[in-house]
């Protein structure tokens, strides 16, 4: 088992890399120039690695640690699931260590050696999160994850708002993990034996195993992102640093789909069918509401937070088309859906990443976040520009890039559903694929509105003109994220094959790979078949020979001059349509989705102001009467307390006679 | 591969190059004779578009690349939909590289590529079109993906020669799930190619102009690209619209030259009639307010959705 071993060597030197940063923790020279890329390429042979362990022919490796509790050692496995995310980790990993290693740089809040720290550990917890075969390494490093992110979301500790995201981020995690745990608590079955292997031995009833079926949605969804529990995304990413909420939003998010893929697809291997519907169902509602909520942002980080609750929901309602596939016993599509699922989440991992280093150059560059203050960054900043236009069109779902696969996969398992034996089911599925369908070309609008008002127009500003540009190291970051787009978007049968395993293992199916490497044909070539490399072949030679004719056959002259705009003369840049002017036909739209209070300035107002604020209906009618409702219940918890030591003395005394009482 | 097809294959794409303007200029003329106008010549859209490529193109100073490429990927993107979408034979060695879902793909590119273009320059008018082009979009793409989804449902394919040879075969059988696809597709076409309702080709009014807000800043071959543009995409719905409902008269894999060229008649024919419908229907409405827009296409999309709900319930 040599690669599980070289997996922990890594582990143990990201772990060690973390520490160095304390050596000499104010310097930022030797943290960011030295440390980050080492951890970099540490992530790059974690990738491999999990490549490795994808290939034909490999086998799961386990192997029991001498650590943890007396009589509790650790468990840990490589199997072809944990595998893929590792792979995940790593990829996304490699392009978000090198930009960070150009991005951090002295300033107030955490000191660079500490960051240091923080970052590395939550990149290797984030790897045995993986890698556990048992609850409780599962458990330990689930929260190792949460504590370390917590802390490297509250970097900048001494701006209260970001307190406060911290603290949200950090109770909607332990709300989850709650979950979580007591799902493990229901899988265990009575043998109190917690291995993921004597899980998998269990045969639990149907109440029982429906029962942990939803704690684990609801304590995954928590991590994940889906409504109702998404509230914590759109603060705690914008709170921190972009290399961070790159790291969350690409790779931590999808940890919690693999929990989720493991107990329900791996331990618990009895299901019934309306299981699938759950996630299908929050899914598509998470989706939704993320695109739309996305569409209205103005703060250039909330709005990519949204997006990524919009593709959580995508992911989730592929896996709930997977297990309805899966439970009317049709192999091949469940592994269709989950191949969706999978290569969705790799794709997410991706842009998302990229999409939010290119927010951290823009932010390092003008200072600024809110959308309606940038600008024309095209032209002060044109590589970030190139490679945030490939995160955006792959994003935004277009072919030939990554993100079509992975959407197109996804149809391809809606379309399938006609095949499911039950006339219910079939029935509401189209209503499901318009929804999917809908949320695609919202994710589109949603990213012309993103990269138009950054980098596009004029500046809106007049001190976006002094944005310098990215240094080298940023620009590594972002072109590999970049290239892993283009790429996987041009050979999509890579993906699936990455993906193959997997499938195999998880629902005793792969789709259809074919013998052509050029093309995909997931179910039947007669039935749907892409090539993304042909694709691209043909839009670029068109566009090539296009180009060629016109210049042969006329001319190339070029007059520049000013715009032209109807001729009208007196422009400024703050005649653009600001973010919240883009946003607006959806505002209108979807106007009951939110809560929306205006103010707005009036003909005689010597100062007119305009201001507006848009907020989740779910605050109001979830959290708030929740959290009065813990107040209530605390404060009659707290009549107990009277604040006097004879007091507490009595009652440690009362609760020992009641001990013995019950022994004896 | 078979160099019959690809020949076959590059001719149909070559003839939707050459038909596309042709078009433009019919319905152009139907127009005008519905309004009582004198038409103008049938080939005024080539002329235009040999007038504006031999122009020197007037850009404005901060025009980025993304501005000055953005005509030659729509062109390719259409050109590349015109591969596609069977118009004349129906063995197109292209479809294993996209199928439908893959053509909504292509138009969702040129769209978010012409939006971005529109917001380059950073004028009131051009993001205004772009604006404004998104919100139609967002609403005309799904609604144009369950059209596909509903002939899928009949056809169990999603490329789109598969479909037509599917549907045109005998026996004839009216899908009443199609009627509804059919409607939510006019709809869908009118909202995406600028016409009215929804847009007008022939207006430069501040209020109510979409696409023409979005190409102002254009001039020369690079207008005239983003022209021939929009007649490949006008010409690719109506043959997509072709494919799906009255799909009779495509060649099939072995036609001989006879049948080919019967099947180039039959094309013409269709799209004759398809222009004079067109320019009836733009004859007949009123534009619609910007605001009434979306609600027209939500209309579309739930049509086509009761059609897949239909085609369920019916079991047919």
């Amino acid at each position: 088992m040599p690669s599980l071993v070289l997996l922990l060597g890594l582990i143990a030197g990201w772990l060690g890399l973390g520490l160095a940063g304390l050596l000499r923790p104010h310097s930022v020279g030797f943290v960011a120039r030295v440390i980050f890329p080492l951890g970099a390429l540490v992530a790059l042979a974690v990738g491999l690695v999990g490549l490795s362990a994808l290939l034909p022919g490999a086998i799961a490796q386990v192997l029991v640690l001498p650590l943890g509790l007396p009589d509790l050692p650790f468990h840990i496995r490589l199997d072809p699931l944990a595998a893929f995310f590792l792979l995940l980790l790593g990829s996304a990993g490699v392009g978000i260590s090198f930009f960070a290693a150009g991005y951090f740089r002295s300033g107030q809040g955490t000191a660079p050696g500490l960051l240091c720290l923080q970052y590395h550990v939550f990149l290797a917890s984030m790897a045995m999160v993986v890698l556990a075969d048992d609850a409780y390494l599962f458990m330990v490093a689930w929260e190792t994850m949460a504590l370390s992110s917590y802390f490297l979301v509250t970097t900048q500790h001494r701006i209260p708002e970001i307190r406060r995201a911290g603290f949200l981020y950090l109770l909607i995690a332990h709300v989850g993990a709650i979950g979580i745990l007591l799902s493990f608590g229901v899988l265990q079955g009575g043998s109190w034996r917690f291995t993921f292997d004597a899980m998998r031995g269990q045969t639990l009833g149907p109440a029982r195993a429906s029962i942990a079926f939803l704690l684990a949605l609801g304590g995954f969804g928590a991590k994940a992102g889906l409504v109702p529990m998404h509230v914590w995304l759109p603060e705690a990413h914008p709170a921190a640093p972009s290399p961070v909420s790159a790291l969350m939003s690409g790779v931590m998010l999808k940890t919690a789909v693999y929990g989720f893929l493991r107990v329900t697809l791996d331990l618990l291997h009895t299901d019934q069918w309306w299981w699938g519907g759950v996630p299908l169902a929050i899914g598509l509602g998470t989706a939704l509401f993320g695109a739309v909520f996305a569409a209205v942002q103005t703060d250039m980080k909330r709005l990519l937070a949204y997006s990524s609750i919009e593709n959580v929901g995508l992911i989730f309602t592929a896996l709930g088309l997977a297990l309805f596939f899966r439970s009317f016993g049709l192999q091949l599509f469940a592994a269709l859906a989950l191949s969706a699922a999978l290569i969705h989440a790799l794709n997410h991992a991706l842009f998302k990443s990229l999409l939010f280093l290119a927010t951290g150059s823009v932010l390092h560059a003008t200072g600024e976040r809110n959308l309606g203050k940038l600008g024309g960054l095209i032209r002060r900043m044109p590589w970030i520009a190139a490679t945030a236009l490939v995160g955006t069109l792959a994003i935004a779902g277009l072919p030939p890039l990554n993100g079509f696969v992975s959407e197109w996969l996804l149809l391809q398992a809606f379309l399938s559903t006609p095949r499911i034996p039950k006339a219910f089911v079939n029935m509401l599925i189209p209503l499901g694929a318009a929804a999917l369908a809908l949320t695609v070309a919202l994710a589109g609008y949603v990213m012309v509105k993103f990269y138009g008002v950054i980098f596009l127009g004029q500046p809106r500003e007049t001190a976006l003109a002094k944005a310098h540009r990215s240094g080298w190291l940023e620009r590594i970051g972002l072109t590999w994220l970049a290239l892993g787009c283009v790429v996987l978007g041009a050979f999509p049968r890579l993906l699936l094959d990455a993906a193959a395993p997997v499938t195999q293992t998880l629902v005793g199916a792969t789709v259809h790979r074919g013998r052509a490497t050029w093309a995909i044909a997931p179910i039947a070539p007669e039935q749907a078949s892409y090539s993304g490399l042909l694709f691209l072949a043909g839009i670029l030679g068109v566009v090539g020979f296009t180009f060629l004719a016109v210049r042969r056959i006329y001319h190339g002259r070029v007059r520049r001059t000013a715009a032209w705009d109807c001729g009208y003369p007196w422009q400024t840049p703050r005649m653009q349509d600001t973010a919240e002017g883009f946003g607006q036909p959806i505002r209108h739209i979807f106007g009951s989705a939110f809560r929306i209070e205006r103010e707005l300035p009036s003909p005689w107002d010597s100062a007119p102001r305009y201001r507006i604020h848009i907020e989740d209906r779910l605050w109001r009618a979830l959290y708030v009467p929740l959290g009065r409702a813990v107040q209530r219940l605390a404060d009659l918890v707290a009549v107990v307390q009277g604040g006097r030591l004879s007091i507490y003395l009595l009652y440690a005394f009362l609760t020992l006679i009641g001990l013995l009482v019950f022994v004896l | 591969m078979n160099p019959f097809a690809v020949a076959r294959q590059v001719g149909a794409v070559l003839l939707a190059i050459a038909l596309a303007p042709l078009f433009m200029g019919w319905v152009a003329q139907c127009r005008a004779w519905l309004q009582n106008r004198s038409a103008p010549p049938l080939l005024l859209p080539f002329r235009t578009l040999r007038k504006l490529f031999w122009k020197d193109a007037a850009l404005a100073e901060h025009a980025s690349p993304l501005f000055r490429s953005t005509p030659y990927v729509l062109f390719g993107t259409m050109v590349l939909a015109a591969a596609i979408i069977p118009s004349v034979v129906l063995d197109l060695p292209f479809v294993l590289v996209a199928d439908a879902i893959a053509l909504v793909g292509l138009f969702a590119t040129a769209r978010v590529f012409i939006a971005l273009a529109a917001m380059d320059i950073g004028t009131a008018f051009g993001t205004l079109g772009a604006r404004r082009e998104m919100m139609i979009g967002f609403l005309a793409e799904p609604a144009l993906l369950m059209v596909f989804f509903n002939a899928f449902l009949i056809s169990g394919s999603t490329a789109l020669p598969s479909i037509a040879g599917r549907l045109a075969a005998p026996p004839f059988i009216i899908y009443p799930s199609l009627a509804f696809a059919g409607v939510a597709f006019v709809m869908v076409l009118l909202a995406e190619n600028a016409r009215i309702p929804i847009d007008n080709p022939a207006t430069h009014l501040e209020l109510t102009m979409i696409h023409e807000a979005m190409v102002l800043e254009y001039s020369a071959r690079h207008l005239a690209l983003v022209e021939w543009a929009s007649a490949l995409k006008l010409f690719n719905y109506a043959c997509i619209g072709f494919a799906l409902f009255v799909p009779w008269g495509l060649a099939s894999q072995h036609a001989s030259p006879g049948t080919l060229a019967l099947a180039v008649v039959a094309l013409l024919l269709k799209l004759a009639l398809a222009g004079a419908a067109l320019a009836l229907v733009e004859t007949v409405s009123a534009k619609l307010r910007i605001f009434r827009a979306p609600e027209f296409l939500a209309m579309a999309f739930l049509l086509a959705v009761l059609g897949l709900l239909v085609h369920l319930l019916l079991g047919a």
